[in-house]
């Protein structure tokens, strides 16, 4: 048997673990099924909390890092990250 | 008919200062749709074991469209009597216009997004997938004026056909084109399920990408990007616009706020805003609408004055 990883990235309302989530993706090392943009309007789970609770093991979180004076009301790229993994055996 | 301009009204603007988008069900008429997809002409059946962006260089070499060099007067872009030139023409399509960029807007470019099903692939032995989300086209540090794309649909999009993903209230974040493609799904995007004729404004910051094609038919959608070329400001139907907004109680409230209102759209927030940047989406928006309102104290909510107080 082989382990293959599963990614699931969900980014949350807020830097707490069980606030809600609003955006996600996943991508799969096993091959089973093709994901890709668009390709789900509801999230898989409600909070990552839940994700936890399915199975999912977070790896990384993203930094709460202070704004820079000047740029404080400056926005780009969704703040809370955060990575989680399933490990999954495939065939010989 | 008319033929004078059909402005935006004050909500309509305050609609695409918060969400960056309008849009505008079967506008065009089928005649002007049906001249369309004959200049564009249809793509050529794919080969078995042919080159997939050889398919796509025919359909782009056959069209009856023609090249147009960046920085063209948008008036001169097209032949008199195309398809193209019609549907500018259209007095929605030049109030908007009008409305978003003022007087003689300059092209930039424009592009026919030709999404083909799965045959085409599989001949090809390409990976039918959707494009990443992005914001066209490179990372903007421009304050407040905007570019804007009018996205075309000359043909009726069926979810299965995939449609143009875009997420609303996006516009006004300083990204850097693709480097957002990890997002995958965002709470609110929406798909381009459309009748034939609709078109879509986009203010250039709105994250989108082409949705995968999943049915037996081609999909063509005309995108137009284009600028100002002078003015910007209060271009629109201001007739309806108060001439000077009251604050109003905010927070603690005894039934919902009135809805419709230029304070209203500005503080609505969307599924995905982050519970903190939501409140910074509103400063941002209300800048925006300072700009273009040339109201330089305008405030919703006290959400600036808070900020500007000594």
């Amino acid at each position: 048997m082989s382990l293959r990883q599963k990614v699931l990235v969900l980014y949350l309302k807020n830097s707490a673990l069980d606030s809600p989530v609003s955006a996600w993706a996943v991508y799969d090392g096993t091959g089973e099924r093709l994901r890709m943009a668009g390709d789900e309007d509801r999230p898989p789970y409600a909070t990552g909390l839940d994700a936890l609770k399915d199975g999912w093991r977070l790896f990384q979180a993203s930094q709460l890092l202070p704004h820079a004076r000047g740029e404080e009301l400056d926005l780009s790229y969704l703040k809370y990250e955060f990575f989680f993994e399933q490990l999954v055996e495939t065939g010989p | 008919m008319t033929t004078e301009p059909i402005l935006l009204t004050s909500a309509q603007m305050a609609s695409f200062v918060a969400r960056g988008f309008l849009r505008f069900d079967a506008a065009v008429p089928a005649d002007i749709n049906a001249q369309f997809m004959a200049e564009a002409g249809q793509a050529p059946e794919p080969v078995e074991g042919g080159k997939f962006a050889a398919v796509y260089g025919a359909t782009l070499a056959q069209a009856h469209i023609p090249e147009v060099p960046a920085g063209t007067p948008l008036a001169d872009a097209y032949p008199p009597g195309s398809a193209i030139a019609r549907m500018l023409d259209l007095p929605r399509v030049k109030g908007a216009l009008k409305s978003l960029l003022g007087d003689a807007p300059v092209f930039d470019h424009h592009f026919l997004h030709v999404t083909f099903p799965p045959r085409f692939h599989e001949a090809a032995a390409h990976e039918n997938v959707s494009q990443h989300t992005h914001q066209d086209s490179t990372i903007d540090p421009r304050e407040q004026a905007f570019d804007v794309q009018v996205m075309y649909y000359p043909h009726e999009v069926t979810r299965p056909m995939g449609g143009t993903r875009f997420v609303p209230g996006t516009h006004l974040r300083k990204v850097s084109e693709v480097a957002l493609g990890r997002y995958q799904n965002i709470a609110g995007q929406q798909h381009m399920v459309c009748e034939a004729g609709t078109l879509l404004f986009l203010h250039h910051g709105v994250w989108h990408g082409g949705g995968v094609n999943l049915s037996d038919d081609t999909r063509y959608m005309f995108k137009i990007r284009m600028h100002a070329s002078g003015r910007q400001t209060r271009q629109w139907d201001l007739s309806d616009l108060p001439q000077r907004n009251a604050q109003r109680p905010i927070f603690f409230l005894k039934g919902a706020p009135e809805r419709g209102t230029v304070e209203t759209i500005l503080t609505t927030p969307e599924p995905w805003f982050e519970q903190d940047t939501s409140r910074l989406e509103y400063v941002n928006r209300i800048k925006l609408w300072r700009y273009l309102a040339e109201d330089p104290t305008y405030d919703a909510d006290y959400w600036l004055t808070r900020l500007e107080h000594a």
